[in-house]
């Protein structure tokens, strides 16, 4: 294995974002991907290759433009399946972004269009989600909890940032576990396995928010035994537009259609429809075509660069930020304050100042772009009792040198507001 | 640089020593804004005395110095003043701030508020400056309708 192989220079070079300057020549230090990836020429040339050559609709066009089109979009699909381990591509369902993978697993439940047992869900069943999600993971739940008048339960949170794993959260009227494999403020990774575990002991599914952990981690689908798993193409160096949903398929048979529309039938007449098969059922309508391409060649690029290559340069990082983070004074991390079982996101917060404040002022001065706010979790934040933090997230791109740039920054911070 | 011009050494005072902050008793009238996009919260009363003067504007809150020095700020200016008056500041408050950093700001209205000129070419801070001062617009509107 040739881990720890990343030529961080070399990946640099890839991204053409790294080449420009800020307003007044500042240098860009960008610790946001967490948010956002930024995206290298390979992607851009990908897509623009596309646009320019290839492009029709895919699916229903019967000439060369459609049938280049149809091939690239679905070889998206074979990249996309094989850079997560999906034992079969049909089990790769495109969609618009982690978002929309979340809220169709969520309308499969309790839905009388689906009688499959184990998608049931009516008062007295529960759906099991957790203290540290995004509200991406919580809301469609919210939702399908007030549509079917099923209970919303949650693993909390401990003090380090950790799932509180207590006994009785599962139950066997759990029907639904939704889990962040890793959070996007804590940058604690968790253990996906066990919970699956926990979950098809009670009898119930379970899906993972894999968000955070596609982009970062090899992440194996089949292995983590998990039945459902949603990820974002803009957050693994792919453009926005694009998310994915993996399911298991015999899952995915069961479960009724989400969106109706062109593409996702197999006949039609006035009062009823009949379907296509899986993944095509559950992508109604012109699908985001060149979005798709895009993130085939995004798994293209991580691949090429090696997952574990990546996690373990992230993991460098991590430790390097850890350590030099420490130095700040009144500086409290928001979560695992060592390198077991987390990734490389970093939140915190500065005693009396306002991320906010934090925030503008290291874009302002320095050019070093995180992230403020609630992240989209706002119950994780109620949880700490604070309203906000300042994230660092970091990516393939990122050295040390901006972590450095960070640290500067936030003295320099410490100095405005004291 | 541009980031200093915002953070002026005034909003900095009033971040650091906020005026007149803390609920007090009697109050007409109690609002509650949040900014959701950021979570910055204000708690706001007002007690409105004989000819529409502004006896008290207390305050409670959490969120950026932008936003905590604006209702110290804001505490300053409608304490003493009548509704008349003070909705007067609110509206040319609330025009240099939406002006994108292109409205001169008038200096004899605002008093002190004009140290916010420099939030108005931050449109993500704006809401910031806004959120106590759309607050007490808030309140003294409902206290009248009382
Ligand atoms: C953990 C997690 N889940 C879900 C999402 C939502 O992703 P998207 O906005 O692409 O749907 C994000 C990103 O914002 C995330 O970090």
């Amino acid at each position: 294995m040739t881990v720890n192989s990343l030529d961080v220079e070399r990946i640099r070079k890839d991204f053409p974002v790294f080449s420009r300057e800020l307003p007044d020549g500042r240098p860009l230090v960008y610790l946001d991907s967490g948010n956002s990836s930024q995206k290298p020429n390979q992607v851009i040339e990908t897509m623009r290759e596309h646009l320019a050559l290839h492009y029709s609709n895919v699916g229903r066009a019967m000439h060369v433009l459609g049938a280049e089109s149809t091939e690239a979009y679905e070889g998206a699909r074979d990249k996309v399946a094989a850079f997560v381990g999906a034992p079969s591509r049909n089990e790769v369902i495109f969609t618009k972004n982690a978002s929309e993978a979340l809220n169709l697993i969520a309308y499969s439940f309790g839905n009388p269009a689906n009688t499959d047992p184990r998608f049931t869900l009516g008062p007295g069943d529960e759906i099991v989600i957790s203290e540290m999600e995004h509200h991406s993971n919580i809301v469609p739940w919210q939702l399908l909890a007030q549509r079917t008048g099923a209970t919303l339960k949650w693993f909390g949170v401990t003090d380090d940032g950790r799932l509180d794993l207590a006994p009785g959260v599962i139950t066997e009227r759990t029907k639904i576990v939704s889990i962040a494999h890793q959070s996007n403020v804590l940058g604690t990774v968790n253990p996906v396995a066990e919970l699956a575990r926990m979950a098809h002991e009670a009898g119930a599914l379970i899906a993972l928010d894999a968000s955070q952990s596609v982009p970062h981690h090899p992440v194996n689908v089949a292995e983590m035994g998990a039945d459902f798993v949603a990820f974002t193409g803009h957050k693994m160096v792919g453009p926005s537009g694009i998310g994915v949903l993996w399911g298991r398929a015999e899952l995915l048979e069961a479960m009724p259609p989400f969106l109706g529309g062109g593409e996702m039938i197999e006949a039609v007449w006035m009062d009823r429809a009949t379907y296509a098969p899986v993944p095509h059922k559950f992508e109604a309508g012109t699908p985001p075509i060149v979005e798709a391409i895009g993130l085939g060649a995004a798994a293209d690029y991580l691949t090429v660069v090696g997952m574990e290559a990546v996690e373990a340069h992230e993991r460098e990082l991590t430790a390097y930020a850890l350590e030099a983070l420490r130095e700040v004074p009144t500086l409290r991390v928001i979560g695992p304050e060592t390198l077991e079982g987390r990734g490389g996101t970093v939140s915190f917060t500065l005693e009396g100042i306002h991320p906010h404040d934090v925030g503008q002022i290291l874009d302002d001065q320095f050019g070093v772009a995180v992230r403020v706010g609630h992240h989209c979790a706002r119950p994780l934040h109620l949880r700490f009792g604070i309203p906000a933090t300042t994230r660092a997230s970091f990516y393939l791109y990122n050295t040390t040198g901006e972590i450095d740039a960070l640290v500067r920054g936030l003295h320099h911070v410490q100095k405005v507001f004291a | 640089m541009i980031g200093e011009s915002m953070y002026q050494e005034l909003i900095l005072e009033h971040y650091k020593h906020p005026q007149g902050r803390g609920l007090r008793e009697p109050y007409d009238t109690e609002v509650h804004h949040v900014n959701p996009t950021c979570g910055d919260e204000i708690t706001l009363r007002v007690k409105v005395g004989d000819a529409g003067k502004i006896l008290d504007v207390s305050y409670d809150g959490q969120g950026c110095s932008i936003s905590q020095a604006a209702a110290s700020v804001l505490h300053e200016l409608a304490t003493g003043s009548t509704v008349e008056e003070s909705l007067s500041v609110v509206e040319e408050f609330t025009r240099l701030m939406q002006g994108r950093g292109q409205v001169e700001a008038d200096e004899e209205v605002l008093g002190d508020a004009v140290a916010f000129a420099g939030v108005a070419k931050f449109p993500a801070r704006v809401k910031c400056a806004l959120l106590s001062w759309m607050a007490y617009k808030d309140a003294v509107v409902r206290s009248a309708a009382q």
